[in-house]
């Protein structure tokens, strides 16, 4: 049975307190580009960009995306994986501190992968890491700069992320394992 | 998706998907760097027993942006007159290890033998089979139309109530063929115009209209004027009296042109023979499609490419 | 030789009898009581009919030996119940002078699994443009009867018309294939919805119509007999139909294949199904069942047709035409006319022996099984049930139709002059059967 680890107000409450770290860290808004990973990355990272908008007035900045599908190591593995758009922010990526934003951080393959994908688009300054979950199991040496809640689990447990604007909720929970 | 060998037998979601990957891949056209790592270690074979400079070069830069390997095999001759059988030709592929074969060739059917032959397991492409079909063209032209209508808000979409008119010489078109069963599934209407000579004897199973007529056809002020090559080799067959007579009854001149509200696209799949079945004047107007659907056959390339060879499970 | 009885067979008549084998003769049948020496064979269940005669069978020797030999094409036909074969005239040289068809007959008779009959090319080397040596070849050893362009049309009208009256000194007959060629240049299948949509060049019905409605008007013209090989359409049953009700001397044969398959088949592009003619559609195939039932389609011929596995793996547009047939005929007869009702078992004997030995003027052949005959005839077991396989092919080539399929009935013996060529459903060894042969003639 699904067990819930962040209900809403934790989410929302995470999503907060990563904004106001991404501003701290970055002192402000200027030169940052937030980009979200679809699918659940993308709305995350719009919220994280409104909030943005919400603690410094003034600001106008807009989350783009960035699909990293067609940068995975996993393709001939794995059956066809639908790709889905990238957008990015009117400026580009050159000179910019650009804060990926996902939903679960765990392999770190996908974030290996945004790294190949950016790459394509420009040169930026510094790339930050921002997630809601970091489950462990790293297979890659990256770690999170910004992370909602780190949620140690085992391999055959399931975590599902749900966010509000695509499942009509937002909640964190676990499942399987023992 | 195992194989793209027809549009008959996609159905809507697989060709609205793929039209979607398309959007994708055209994005990536406008980047900077204009390739994705995708098909990295992939090798894809352009097998062409016909000439076919325009589109094997499109489906070489289709894999080339997808990082795959590309090896362009021309066979150009028959098997017979060759004396190399297609399952010879199939049976060095697979010791080459081509993970996907385009293949084009003047027999109709040859895409669907070397698929199912079980000669190769590399996933087949069909780029035109003799008069059967050339499916990633409809896609393409579908894909064109698409843009045109909806911009960037095209993904998800079909072509819903969209009216298409196809002009020219059906019978031998395996582009009229993928378009008749593609624009049903993505819910347009077409009309193909032809002399009667240049229609399969029966069309009762298509899901199209025939005439006779082009000027009545254009009266009804279509969405899309999709004109055909006439092949040089059917002025000799006694299809039609003469070139005059056919771009006289057929094309589409500078009055008939005149005569299109300016929303009207006007499609071709090239090469074109101007003065023949199309006016400069429609060819090189705003409302030609001509070079989008040279730069769009690569995207929706692409996307084939990329469903074809990116999943290792089925 | 020692006799042989087959006890409590049922007659094509559905009477049941025991038959009597001796001196290559049908010596009685009855009830027979038991006889010391003699071999008995337990027929129950199983209908005796005289021997199959094929009218159209190519055997592709000499000239063509790695799709065909005059020793495998007759082993094809024992195995399906054949006891004699008419062969085409295209081989390689064609058999368009006497010392071919005498060579093709003598090989035959050697080899001992049927008889052997070989038909002449109306025109020298099958090129359509004079007269082969029709005369020399009717008056060789070979007594050729039959002479056809198989595999072309004798399309020259007048070249037809004379060919027509020439044959009428030697009781002959010209089988026409009939294809109208400019109508036909580079078809790949019939003609109709399906073959716009496969993008495959379309065959025309009405070129196979319009030469055999000019066919029977010349064969009435000059009175000769005309026969007609493998009927396709609807509308040439309708032509032959007419020239009957006319009382034009023309004779016409349909295919197994023609009555069971349909062009639906080619969707796959699967070149064991391009023949010519094509495979044509539902509506066709029960013009030509019903055709055969009324009697409009004298008999049913196979038009064996063997090609290497080469001629069959490629593109549609390269693959050769034809099917082999001998093996499989009678099952799928019985499929097609005999499990419809189309067709009784004494019909069976009439189409595919009786008549076609009687167009071809062939003596010792197609005789009601009764004493004093030569004892050429197959026992059938109508209740079996088979999936068609490669085991079922005797010949030197795969290229069947029906592999894979279920078809109904199976051939469990058969006898050519007095000798069991099959025995229990299983093909007697080369060397016993030319043995046997040669002590049939002395």
């Amino acid at each position: 049975m699904a067990r819930t680890v962040l209900n809403q107000a934790d989410v929302q409450r995470a999503l907060t307190r990563i904004s106001h770290e991404i501003l701290e860290s970055n002192r402000g808004s200027s030169d940052l580009v937030i980009l979200g990973i679809p699918t659940r990355g993308v709305d995350l990272a719009r919220r994280i960009a409104a909030e943005i908008r919400r603690i410094e007035p003034g600001s106008t900045i807009e989350a783009g995306s960035l699909d990293v599908t067609m940068y995975r190591d996993d393709l001939a593995r794995t059956t066809t994986r639908t790709p889905h758009p990238t957008e990015l922010p009117a400026g580009g990526i050159d000179g910019k501190t650009v804060v990926l934003v996902d939903d679960v951080l765990y392999s770190g393959r996908t974030i290996r992968a945004a790294f190949d994908a950016l790459a394509d688009f420009g040169r930026a300054r510094a790339v930050r890491l921002a997630v809601l979950v970091d489950r462990g199991h790293r297979e890659f040496p990256i770690r999170a700069d910004f992370v909602g809640k780190n949620l140690p689990s085992s391999t055959d447990e399931r975590i599902n992320v749900r966010v509000a604007a695509i499942d009509g909720e937002d909640a964190v929970t676990i499942e399987g394992g023992r | 998706m195992r194989h793209l060998l027809s549009t008959k037998a996609l159905t809507r979601d697989e060709a609205i998907g793929l039209l979607d990957i398309a959007e994708d891949m055209a994005a990536v056209q406008e980047r900077e760097v204009k390739k994705l790592p995708t098909l990295r270690g992939k090798t894809v074979v352009n097998l062409f027993f016909e000439d076919s400079t325009r589109t094997r070069i499109s489906f070489e830069a289709a894999a080339k942006r997808l990082s795959a390997d590309v090896i362009n095999f021309s066979a150009k001759g028959s098997s017979v007159s060759k004396g190399e059988s297609l399952k010879d030709t199939a049976q060095t592929l697979q010791a080459m290890g081509a993970d996907g074969v385009v293949i084009r060739h003047p027999a109709s059917g040859a895409p669907h033998l070397l698929a199912t032959s079980g000669w190769i397991d590399a996933g087949v492409v069909n780029a035109g089979d003799g008069t059967h079909e050339h499916p990633t063209q409809a896609l393409l032209d579908a894909f064109t139309m698409r843009r045109r209508i909806h911009g960037a808000a095209a993904r998800g979409k079909g072509l819903d109530g969209i009216r298409v008119v196809i002009v020219g010489d059906i019978l031998h078109s395996r582009v009229a063929r993928s378009n008749v069963w593609l624009l049903e599934t993505l819910g347009a209407e077409t009309t193909l115009v032809a002399p009667p000579t240049l229609v399969p004897v029966d069309t009762a199973g298509w899901p199209a209209q025939i005439s006779h007529d082009l000027d009545a056809s254009l009266a009804e002020h279509p969405d899309v004027v999709m004109m055909l090559r006439i092949q040089a080799e059917r002025m000799h067959g006694a299809f039609f009296p003469d070139s005059r007579e056919y771009s006289r009854l057929w094309g589409l001149d500078d009055g008939r042109f005149a005569q299109l509200p300016a929303t009207t696209m006007v499609m071709h799949p090239g090469p074109m023979n101007r003065g023949l079945e199309i006016a400069a004047a429609a060819a090189d107007s705003p409302q030609s499609t001509v070079r989008e659907q040279v730069a769009n056959g690569v995207s929706v390339r692409m996307a084939a490419l990329y469903l074809l060879l990116s999943g290792g499970l089925d | 030789m020692a006799a042989t009885i087959i006890r409590g067979a049922t007659l094509p008549d559905g009477t049941r009898a025991d038959l009597k084998l001796e001196g290559g003769l049908i010596a009685e049948v009855g009830s027979i009581a038991g006889a010391s020496g003699a071999e008995t064979i337990d027929a129950d269940g199983l209908i005796a009919l005289p021997g199959l005669v094929d009218l159209h069978t190519h055997l592709r020797e000499p000239g063509y030996e790695a799709s065909e030999t005059i020793l495998t094409g007759t082993q094809a036909a024992a195995a399906g119940g054949y006891t004699a074969v008419f062969a085409m005239a295209n081989t390689y040289p064609v058999a368009d002078t006497a010392g071919v068809v005498e060579q093709e007959a003598r090989i035959g008779r050697a080899a001992g699994y049927a008889t052997v009959q070989p038909i002449g090319a109306v025109t020298v080397g099958l090129k359509g443009e004079r007269l082969a040596e029709i005369g020399a070849m009717a008056a060789s050893q070979a007594n050729v009867r039959v002479f056809s362009d198989d595999g072309f049309c004798v399309f020259d009208p007048l070249l037809m018309r004379r060919a027509l009256e020439y044959v009428k000194a030697f009781d002959g007959v010209v089988a026409q294939h009939a294809q109208e060629p400019r109508l036909t240049q580079g078809a790949q299948m019939n003609e109709g919805a399906l073959s716009g949509e496969l993008g495959l060049a379309g065959w025309p019905a009405v070129a196979e119509e319009s030469i055999i409605a000019r066919d029977v008007l010349l064969a009435e013209h000059v009175g000769s007999r005309l026969h007609i090989c493998h009927l396709s359409t609807a509308g040439s049953v309708e032509v032959v139909r007419w020239a009957k009700a006319r009382g034009i001397a023309v004779t016409a044969e349909v295919t197994p294949h023609h009555l069971l398959l349909t062009e639906d088949l080619i969707a796959g592009y699967d070149a064991r199904f391009k023949v010519n003619p094509p495979l044509r559609t539902a509506e066709d195939v029960q013009a030509l069942r019903e055709a055969v039932a009324d009697g409009t389609i004298d008999i049913v011929a196979t038009d064996h047709a063997p090609h290497p596995l080469e001629a069959k793996e490629v593109e549609w547009d390269a693959a050769a035409n034809g099917m082999v047939g001998l093996e499989s005929a009678l099952s799928v007869v019985q499929a097609a006319l005999v499990e419809p009702g189309h067709l009784d078992w004494a019909g069976v004997a009439r189409v595919m022996s009786a008549t076609p030995a009687r167009i071809g003027r062939l003596a010792g052949q197609g005789a009601d099984l009764v004493a004093g005959v030569p004892a050429e005839l197959t026992l059938v077991d109508p209740a079996a049930s088979r999936e068609f396989g490669l085991g079922d092919l005797r010949g030197r080539s795969v290229n069947s139709p029906y592999l894979g399929r279920t078809l109904p009935g199976a051939v469990v013996h058969t006898f050519h002059q007095g000798y069991a060529t099959v025995r229990d459903g299983a093909l007697r060894p080369a060397d016993e059967i030319a043995a046997l042969a040669a002590g049939s003639e002395r």
